[in-house]
């Protein structure tokens, strides 16, 4: 008796390489991620090693930068990024979480989308157009109406005293303000959207009035959702670069007016590296970058965990 | 009669109407001032870049400083090969990593490398600029396309990783079970059928992520450069849009004012389209499955 044939040839027993060779390509691309998070660390490190060896610590508290005298020092640069992206916070944060309440609890269903499609535009505008925005539009008004108006109103407060010269600190604010208000508001959206149903009802089961079911049902239960949203803001805003470059006037100072221009670690990075004359100057201006790195890697990795124990993690849509 | 104390006043259930009605009409005010930005911006878009507009802005390249006229020809070009080149680096690097993210590795590693992604995502666009900076600036000695196109693609590799993961555990697992019944290998099973089911998806994702480094200048400051004649060869510095809205912007001159409005509209009619792609792609796969 003999064995039919197949009808279609068996493959070959053994022929496990294309498989192997497939699957080892694919963990190759993966690695790249793990790859590249070393390589950026590592590059900023060894270009910045010689002003790490003669600044020593002393770097991120000195406040001198004179590439003349070859002084360099961090502080100004800390400074007006810690300025700069808090007074985002300060706008954006409240300003998106009310706007995803709006959405979320609110607005009414038709009105829903047409909005989120807004607010992902304003998220696709790019920095360097808010930026020429910036110069050309916001700068001219705030400085002869909105800083005037405050100036007039709140000059007691030493934020806002001093002459006004339109590029400043809060200007920068409000623009990193508009470009991370996307971002905050996207994931706080999904942030109360995980907030189970059941929560409302019983609050109103309970009499409560809508104020007094979002604070009480709502707010509460995603306080800590909310929380790492205003954290990946912030991972955001420090390491803007275009924009603020363009309105924060671009003087390596501290000052207590947010009327007074300022600069940031990006934005330095950004306007001198080309010109960086000497070794020394360049390997300063790595160290900044370094220095930014740092920053937003702890900035971000703080808003993993927290977004990630409230929805199991955020869609990279969204980020 | 005594009026028991455990029960509010009528005015005090008044004032919490109130106070929720107030907090509605805040919330109402915040959700108007947030999409504001956006029609002010679009609204200076068009009335400052239309009017600079001319047939010139796409066909010549820019002045020498002082002159009037001129476009930004060789930019636009300039930002599409860099996009190509982005793509090119970025999407294999992208695909192949999601793919491993889905239907390879164990549960335990696969989220670390996630969590890195993220992170990685998550790392300011000026920095990869530096790094490419000493990878391909210093060593070879010149700014160059390449330089460039790297910076971009680098930023797109764990944006794309991550869609792509995510479009492919869509895809049933009854497909890979059927297919591999059948005694198709499991690399065919992987690209044949897991990748083509969800191919839409995977282009979306791969065109978000060239609407976002479309619009990347800080990159590409010290890799591309920015150039004022053609990019003949990849080796030399490129032009892009971005860069030179940049410069225009922060020049004196009111004519290089006016062509940078152009060229941002420019700009952002190519990120709109590329966003509008994206729409009519996902409305496809929506109303198919």
């Amino acid at each position: 008796m003999t064995i039919p044939s197949p009808m279609f040839p068996l493959p070959a027993p053994g022929s496990q390489l294309p498989n192997r060779v497939f699957k080892w390509a694919a963990a190759l691309a993966a690695v790249t991620i793990v790859v590249l998070i070393v390589l950026v660390g590592w590059e900023l490190y060894a270009g910045s090693r010689q002003s790490l060896s003669k600044f020593g610590a002393g770097f991120l508290w000195s406040s001198e930068w004179d590439p003349v005298a070859e002084k360099y020092g961090a502080l100004p640069f800390i400074f007006g990024t810690l300025v700069s992206s808090l007074l985002a916070l300060v706008i954006a944060v409240p300003l998106g979480i009310a706007t995803a309440l709006f959405l979320t609890e609110l607005a009414p269903l038709r009105l829903r989308q047409p909005i989120v499609m807004a607010i992902e535009m304003l998220a696709a505008v790019p920095s360097v157009i808010f930026g020429l925005w910036g110069i050309f539009v916001l700068i001219p008004w705030l400085r002869d109406h909105a800083f005037v108006w405050l100036k007039h109103y709140l000059g007691f407060l030493p934020l806002f005293q001093g002459p006004i010269y339109g590029v400043s600190m809060l200007a920068a604010g409000i623009v990193i303000a508009i470009m991370i208000l996307p971002i905050v508001t996207s994931i706080s959206r999904e942030i109360l959207r995980s907030v189970p149903n059941l929560q409302r009802e019983a609050a109103y089961a309970l009499g409560a009035t809508r104020w007094e079911v979002l604070r009480i049902a709502v707010l509460s239960y995603a306080r800590r959702g909310l929380f790492g949203a205003a954290i990946l803001g912030l991972g955001r805003a420090l390491g803007e670069t275009m924009a603020v470059t363009m309105v924060i006037g671009n003087r390596p100072q501290i000052s207590a007016s947010l009327f007074a221009p300022g600069y940031t670690l990006a934005s330095v990075v950004a306007n001198e590296f080309t010109e960086a004359t000497t070794d020394l100057y360049l390997s300063s201006l790595f160290e900044l970058g370094l220095v930014l790195l740092a920053v937003t890697i702890l900035v971000n990795v703080a808003a993993q965990i927290m977004l990630k124990s409230m929805t199991g993690g955020v869609s990279s849509k969204a980020a | 009669m005594e009026v028991s104390p455990y029960l509010p006043s009528p005015g005090y259930a008044q004032w919490r109407k109130w106070k929720s009605a107030a907090v509605t009409g805040v919330l109402v005010t915040c959700a108007l001032a947030v999409i504001a930005p956006l029609f002010i911006i679009i609204y200076f878009l068009l009335v400052r870049g239309a009017s600079s507009l001319d047939w010139s802005f796409f066909t010549q390249l820019p002045k020498p400083t002082g002159e009037a006229g001129g476009g930004m020809a060789n930019a636009i070009v300039g930002t599409m090969t860099l996009l190509a080149m982005a793509a090119a680096l970025g999407v294999p690097f992208g695909v192949f990593g999601g793919i491993y993210l889905a239907e390879y590795g164990s549960d335990r590693a696969n989220d670390w490398l996630r969590f890195a992604a993220d992170v990685l995502n998550g790392v300011p666009s000026i920095v990869w600029g530096m790094v490419v900076y000493l990878i391909l600036v210093v060593p070879f000695k010149t700014f160059s396309a390449y330089a460039g196109g790297v910076a971009l693609g680098l930023i797109m590799v764990p944006l794309v990783m991550r869609t792509t993961e995510e479009v492919l555990v869509l895809v049933p697992q009854s497909y890979r079970e059927a297919a591999l019944a059948l005694g198709i290998a499991r690399w065919k099973v992987i690209l044949v059928i897991v990748v083509r089911t969800a191919l839409k998806g995977i282009a979306t994702g791969v065109i978000v992520a060239l609407a976002r480094i479309a619009g990347e200048t800080a990159p590409l400051l010290f890799t591309a450069l920015g150039n004022t004649f053609w990019n003949h060869n990849l080796k030399e510095p490129i032009s892009a849009l971005p860069l030179q809205i940049f410069a225009y912007s922060i020049s004196p001159y009111d004519d290089w004012h006016r062509q940078a409005w152009a060229g941002a509209l420019v700009l952002m009619a190519l990120i709109l389209a590329l966003n509008i792609t994206v729409r009519v792609l996902s409305r496809d796969r929506q109303s198919a499955s």
